[in-house]
């Protein structure tokens, strides 16, 4: 999904700096900076990919685990009773793709428990656990 | 009045002089108008319409709000009712108040009024307010409003605790037992101390040594300067005339704090919502041995976004105690005994060379512990049973040494403990250790929350019940467990259980 915007980005930036370029400096400049921006976007899709393939959640008995990053390596672990509430988003190009975001909220701000680019029916079973585990554990602040 | 207060059905007024008081809080404003008449008629006796307008709209405005605002205790529940174009009625249920502040502005405190600010769990929008209120009313109000309903008393079988505390009765105020005090001069050597006062007098240095080499240019950075020197020394006042003649006691519903020099305030913090307690030692106070406690509670005034950090607000404890007073109080509110601290491993140091020297954490069954920083040296308790979720972070640099940091996060913004730069195997550990810890921690709590509520199908309610033990008349129950305490004919007093 990420990839998608990135590509239609990508080919719009492309465009762009290409027309400028070629305006003002001829075609071999148009050339080149094209070549650079599909080359920069390459490699954001070669970054965004990696990124997605280092999110991943588990749940477990108790808690649910969701850890991310490539660079920066993220762990959450937060426990079903500590959830206030469950946000399923999904924006119009996730909608493109049928996906969406669950995201879990506690009354910490920092906890970090962001599950993005999950299939429909994926989202909602993981909405309905989490929820129904939330209020037979539930312990609030 | 008190018999108005116990009286069902019986609607009450603010004190009569609440519109006079109110007026109080306009005053700068009033002057301010008053004064720009004046120099607009070039200090000739001009036309007074204006300011004596907005006064006299003011009084009447005042007036007529005190005219239609009344309240009332019906039941459990506090009533207040108020506005004239748009009517607002709030009924506060007195179970789930969680806290009753007491403030007083100079005005108020000259005539002998208080206003009362009533916190509600879970929200802080429908919170409640009473001013003002006649001194001895305010202290009966709050009383009776943080004392719960009157339920059937813990443990013993169901016993009904029907009489209310005679200390209550008697209408003496509840000794307390007093936990800290900062002495003026202490305080006013603390802000002497801070970063902010050694920035002021560095400009004002530097001002002098501009005007006595080149006068013009130091008018025109004074003037370029003016703006942000009012503005820090408004600052460091303000913080005078909040944490003046600060005192900390200890009552049984949780540690009340009484402060201010002009406006006086008399907050409640209850030890069940602590989510973290935080001690802080800053550089230039560290040969005096002075620290600053706070705290972070659950459920206080502003609320911000939903979910992000809910309701949670920062308290001073202590603005500037001595070592020996903020122990005690640490002792009281979370266990004074520090679990086992330990230093991040050597190859941290390269990591971070400058605060390396302070840090260190800790964990016992109860709360993580943590220390940070290096300039200001701050040291956090989290319970981990007010975990609400455990996180391991690692950053580049940390990965190339083998290093992650574990953080514990409480309610709030950011109210969390930090085990940081640990080795990965530790860290991993630190993640299930902490973790079962904190789910122990909640169950254990949960439990104790279940038994007590087993026989009336609801939790008791914190407040003065028949004394178990036999030896006084009543005894204080907060939330599980029974305190030391206790109460005969009107006298409170300590004794262990």
């Amino acid at each position: 999904m990420r990839r998608a915007e990135l590509a239609l980005a990508t080919v719009i930036m492309a465009f762009a700096v290409g027309l400028i370029f070629g305006a003002a400096l001829g075609a071999l400049a148009c050339g080149i900076s094209v070549l650079v921006v599909i080359v920069a976007g390459a490699l954001s899709a070669w970054f965004v990919r990696n990124r997605f393939r280092a999110w991943r959640y588990q749940e477990r008995h108790e808690d649910l685990i969701v850890a991310r990053g490539v660079m920066v390596r993220r762990l959450s672990v937060v426990p079903y009773g500590r959830m206030q509430f469950v946000e399923v988003t999904a924006g119009p190009i996730e909608r493109l793709f049928k996906l969406s975001t669950v995201r879990l909220h506690t009354a910490a701000a920092a906890s970090d428990a962001r599950i993005p680019g999950l299939e429909r029916e994926e989202s909602a079973r993981l909405r309905d656990r989490l929820t129904e585990l939330g209020e037979s554990r539930a312990a609030g602040m | 009045m008190r018999q108005g207060l116990d009286r069902e059905g019986g609607w009450q007024r603010l004190h009569p002089l609440s519109p006079l008081t109110r007026i109080g809080r306009l005053a700068p404003v009033i002057v301010l108008s008053f004064l720009l008449t004046f120099v607009h008629s070039n200090g000739q006796q001009g036309p007074l319409y204006y300011p004596v307008g907005v006064t006299a709209a003011s009084v009447v405005f005042g007036f007529v709000h005190w005219l239609v605002t009344r309240w009332k205790i019906e039941g459990d529940t506090l009533r207040i009712e108020t506005g004239l174009i748009r009517h607002d009625s709030k009924r506060l249920p007195l179970a789930r108040i969680q806290a009753v502040d007491l403030v007083r502005p100079l005005l108020a405190r000259l005539l002998g009024v208080s206003e009362l600010r009533i916190r509600l769990a879970g929200s802080g929008a429908s919170d409640g307010r009473l001013a003002y209120l006649s001194e001895s009313t305010a202290l009966e109000v709050r009383e009776r409003l943080l004392r719960a309903p009157v339920a059937p008393g813990p443990g013993a079988g169901g016993q009904v605790a029907a009489e209310p505390a005679p200390s209550l009765s008697s209408g003496a105020p509840v000794p307390e037992h007093l936990m800290a005090l900062v002495p003026s001069g202490r305080l006013i050597g603390s802000i002497a101390f801070s970063g902010l006062t050694l920035l002021l007098l560095a400009i004002a240095v530097a001002l002098l040594v501009l005007a006595v080499t080149a006068p013009k240019t130091a008018a025109a950075v004074v003037g370029f300067l003016a703006v942000y020197i009012f503005s820090f020394a408004g600052g460091l006042w303000r913080r005078l005339a909040n944490e003046f003649h600060f005192e900390a006691v200890e009552a049984p519903e949780g540690v009340r704090v009484r402060r201010g020099l002009l406006q006086t305030v008399s907050e409640t913090i209850p030890y069940g919502r602590i989510q973290a307690v935080r001690k802080i030692e800053p550089l230039l106070w560290r040969p005096m041995g002075w620290c600053r406690l706070e705290v972070d509670i659950a459920g206080g005034g502003r609320t911000t976004q939903r979910g992000e950090g809910s309701g949670v607000v920062r308290k001073a404890l202590l603005p500037v105690g001595s070592a020996r007073d903020t122990w005690h109080l640490i002792d009281r509110l979370i266990g004074g005994t520090l679990p086992v601290m330990t230093p991040p491993p050597a190859q941290a140091r390269k990591k971070a060379p400058l605060s390396y020297h302070f840090l260190s954490a800790g964990y016992d069954k109860d709360r993580a512990v943590c220390v940070t920083g290096r300039m200001r040296k701050v040291t956090t308790w989290v319970p981990l049973e007010k975990s609400q979720s455990i996180r391991r972070v690692q950053g580049p640099v940390q990965r190339r040494l083998g290093l992650a940091t574990v953080h514990i996060d409480a309610a709030g913004k950011a109210t969390r403990a930090e085990f940081r730069d640990r080795t990965v195997a530790e860290a991993d550990d630190l993640v299930e250790q902490l973790s079962d810890l904190s789910r122990a921690a909640r169950q254990h709590r949960a439990m104790s929350l279940a038994e007590r509520s087993s026989d009336v199908g609801a939790p008791i309610p914190s407040g003065w019940y028949p004394d178990p033990s036999g030896r006084h008349q009543q005894r204080y129950w907060r939330e599980a467990v029974w305190t030391e305490h206790v109460s005969d004919g009107g006298a409170t007093a300590l004794d262990a259980l």
